[in-house]
């Protein structure tokens, strides 16, 4: 017992020391976590009043940012599959980072869902016992138990495997694959129950689409390995870790596929959209085009698509991919580019127009802004931490006293000075 | 019959509206509010001190509250605590006196409404009196009935208005009312992830505002629109306040959770029209028992040509459409 609290004591001691920059990173993700909960207090108090949201588009930008990082959260399984499927030495040694990952956006998938919900102190009539979760008739009871559930499978496969390392044992395969193999299936769930919490609704045509999981499993494929990229790229220009080029061009030619056939997909949307051309169609021009001359969403949508086809020609072009800082704005401008279009980009033209006809705009508020923008913190203040201390582990600095700081021989199989192993 | 030229009563605004230039445009049009000013202000005046009472949770905090248990687990002697709590709290916090009931669907009785698009006018009594009945947010003003003008040729709701004003009816134009169809195959039911929301035996489909976590699913499931958040706590003057609530309809409601037309069930359950019918000058409304072959509705429902909105969808709507 004594040895587990001291373990999590050099965990958080090592989470929160560091260079300048890394502090100071730290310190201004604290101050956007403090200004989001700020304005919750105000929310909380005036209830979601002070919100933009209407009982025409009666959700926004919470649900639209919820429903982008289930799918980052769905994409760590990129790293999984080469790893415990594959047998991929190089991915192995960053698959915690992509585990990680996944923590931090059902973290903050979570706190979106509370920040939207009116009576967040009746969280409890959720819980099984307690309340009445209407399981399996409610698909948003069903995105409870597949998110609750991947968040502790990613919470106990690195939390496992760092745990031995530190206490200089090896890890235990029984412990750790058979559920890295079951997240392997429950990540494809998460985002297809996602995608099912809008697909099922009759009444708001653009969201009642069959292709709706496929494209948002397919568009999580596209942004979370550009997430991925940039974070892996960080993490080796600070040098908190060697991770091989090998790991980053596997990722990329994961993009350059996925993001082209996100882009067909939405395609084959929009051709049976507007060649129909039937009253279902009035969603899709809206955010498109506007409808009787309310276009809030249209320039958003095509600053959207414009960022994404942008990257996808920079990531199949060779010259320029082979740029690290091409690369890296090409996966910035995925990211935001998918966050555009499944975000608000699909959230709110399915409220518009109303099922009465009603042509109700929305743009968040400023409260809604800034909780939204603190939530981002918190989770990125979260994932840098853990990933910090998963890193100091997995290099064998981070140990505790007594055992050596030698590399184990099975995890990671590298060399100990370092060097490369050619994949 | 004769179509009677009726001033509108109140501008229509959805629960809670931004579109600004309308609302206010149909403000501007100086038509009558549903109240006027010097009673909202000492309405207001009297909430403001009992609305500061119940923000400080009248010095102790709604434990019982906090633990009251889901309407369909309660037991005869919960409901009886229950109810006599809400009592107290809400005239603690109103300055009213009201008293809560919770009559049972009768055995045999499956509401249904029939509303005349040849007889209605777009005058909006209905609407002015569903808000008196059943103590909606006066501020922001929360309505459960939108009345749509549409054109003459068309049944596309997204060609109508429900936003016009001036004298009505205008020529040229169908008014068609819409509230919550109460369905048969209720998309919101099903959606809601906790059970807040089920059908009742005589087809009404209530909420349980005690339970709501106010998510908002059900909004988003809703083809009809029917269904209004409460985004912030709910004010209503005392002088305007129906002491006489049922728990799960008119009752008086919190901030954060969602609520809706429920055919006034705690009037039609125990024989009185839904005010929104008695209120009516035209005629245009007819409520009653469907499995009663002799009642209006079946009447009607047998003998002219009526139609429900979006049938394509199979939610199999209680409020049906004819015309004379």
């Amino acid at each position: 017992m004594l040895a587990y609290l001291q373990y999590w004591g050099a965990m958080l001691r090592h989470a929160f020391t560091g260079s300048r920059t890394y502090l100071a990173w730290l310190c201004l993700l604290g101050l956007g976590g403090v200004a989001g909960a700020l304005s919750y207090a105000k929310q909380a108090s005036e209830g979601l009043i002070v919100t933009n949201m209407t009982d025409q588009v009666s959700w926004g930008a919470y649900i639209a940012n919820f429903t982008f990082l289930v799918g980052i959260a769905a994409a760590a399984v990129l790293l999984v599959v080469p790893t415990y499927v594959y047998g991929r030495k190089d991915v192995k040694e960053v698959v915690l980072v992509g585990e990680l990952m996944a923590v931090s956006a059902i973290v903050m998938c979570l706190m979106f869902v509370i920040v939207d919900l009116g009576r967040p102190d009746r969280l409890m009539h959720m819980l099984p016992g307690l309340g009445r979760l209407n399981f399996p008739r409610s698909i948003l009871a069903w995105d409870v138990v597949v998110l609750s559930g991947y968040l502790l499978l990613n919470l106990h496969i690195p939390g496992y495997v760092l745990y031995q390392r530190y206490f200089g044992r090896r890890p235990s395969r029984i412990y750790y694959t058979p559920l890295a193999l079951l997240s392997i299936l429950w990540a494809v769930s998460i985002h297809t129950v996602t995608a099912f919490l809008y697909s099922g609704l009759g009444g708001r045509p653009i969201w009642n689409t069959a292709i709706l999981a496929p494209r948002f499993l397919v568009s999580a494929f596209a942004s979370g390995p550009a997430l991925l990229i940039i974070v892996l790229t960080i993490v080796r220009r600070t040098g908190a870790f060697p991770v091989q080029p090998s790991v980053i061009e596997y990722l990329r030619r994961i993009i350059s596929l996925t993001l082209p056939l996100n882009y067909f997909l939405l395609g084959c949307e929009l051709f049976s959209e507007f060649y129909t051309d039937s009253a279902h169609a009035l969603s899709a021009e809206y955010l498109y085009f506007g409808l009787h001359g309310h276009a809030e969403l249209a320039p958003y949508i095509w600053g959207g698509l414009l960022l994404g086809l942008s990257a996808m020609g920079i990531i199949w072009a060779p010259r320029l991919r082979s740029r690290p800082r091409w690369l890296m704005s090409a996966c910035a401008m995925v990211v935001v580019g998918v966050w555009v279009e499944k975000g608000m980009g699909l959230i709110i033209p399915g409220f518009i127009p109303s099922p009465a006809g009603d042509l109700v705009e929305y743009s968040p508020s400023l409260v809604e802004t800034l909780v939204s923008f603190g939530i981002w913190c918190t989770g990125a203040l979260v994932f840098t931490a853990m990933v910090k201390v998963a890193l100091a582990i997995e290099r064998g600095d981070l140990r505790r006293s007594g055992v050596g700081p030698q590399r184990l021989s099975s995890w990671p199989a590298r060399p100990p000075d370092g060097s490369q192993v050619s994949p | 019959m004769t179509r009677r030229s009726v001033k509108l009563k109140l501008p229509v605004v959805g629960g809670r509206d931004r579109n600004a230039e309308r609302v206010e445009a149909c403000t501007r049009a100086g038509l009558e509010r549903p109240m006027d000013r010097r009673g909202f202000l000492s309405g207001l005046a009297t909430t403001g001190v009992a609305a500061a009472g119940a923000a400080t949770g009248c010095g102790e905090t709604d434990w019982d509250g906090f633990f009251q248990k889901h309407y369909k687990e309660m037991s005869e002697k919960d409901k009886h605590d229950v109810f006599a709590r809400i009592e107290r709290r809400s005239s603690q916090a109103y300055g009213r006196e009201v008293r809560i009931e919770d009559p049972p669907a009768e055995e045999g009785v499956l509401f249904a409404f029939c509303i005349s698009l040849s007889v209605c006018n777009g005058n909006r009594a209905c609407v002015h009196a569903c808000v008196q009945e059943n103590n909606q947010n006066r501020e922001p003003a929360m309505q459960y009935i939108k009345v749509i003008e549409l054109d003459r040729g068309t049944m596309n709701l997204e060609r109508g208005d429900p936003y016009y004003e001036g004298e009505v009816p205008r020529p040229g134009k169908v008014y068609l009312p819409m509230q919550c169809n109460q369905c048969d195959n209720p998309p919101c039911t099903k959606v809601c992830p906790v059970e807040a929301t089920w059908k009742e035996p005589d087809g009404i489909v209530v909420i349980d505002y005690d339970w709501c976590i106010g998510c908002r699913y059900c909004m988003a499931a809703c083809p009809y629109e029917a269904r209004r958040f409460n985004f912030a706590s709910p004010s209503v003057p005392a002088a305007d306040i129906n002491p006489n609530q049922g728990y799960l309809s008119n009752r008086m409601r919190k901030k954060g959770v969602v609520e809706k037309c429920h055919f006034c069930l705690h009037r039609t359950r125990k024989g009185h029209y839904p005010a929104c019918l008695e209120a009516c000058p035209t005629g245009a409304r007819k409520f009653g028992n469907l499995h009663d072959p002799s009642s209006e509705v079946a009447q009607i429902i047998k003998n002219k040509r009526v139609f429900v909105l979006k049938e394509e969808l199979n939610t199999v709507p209680r409020v049906y459409y004819y015309f004379d």
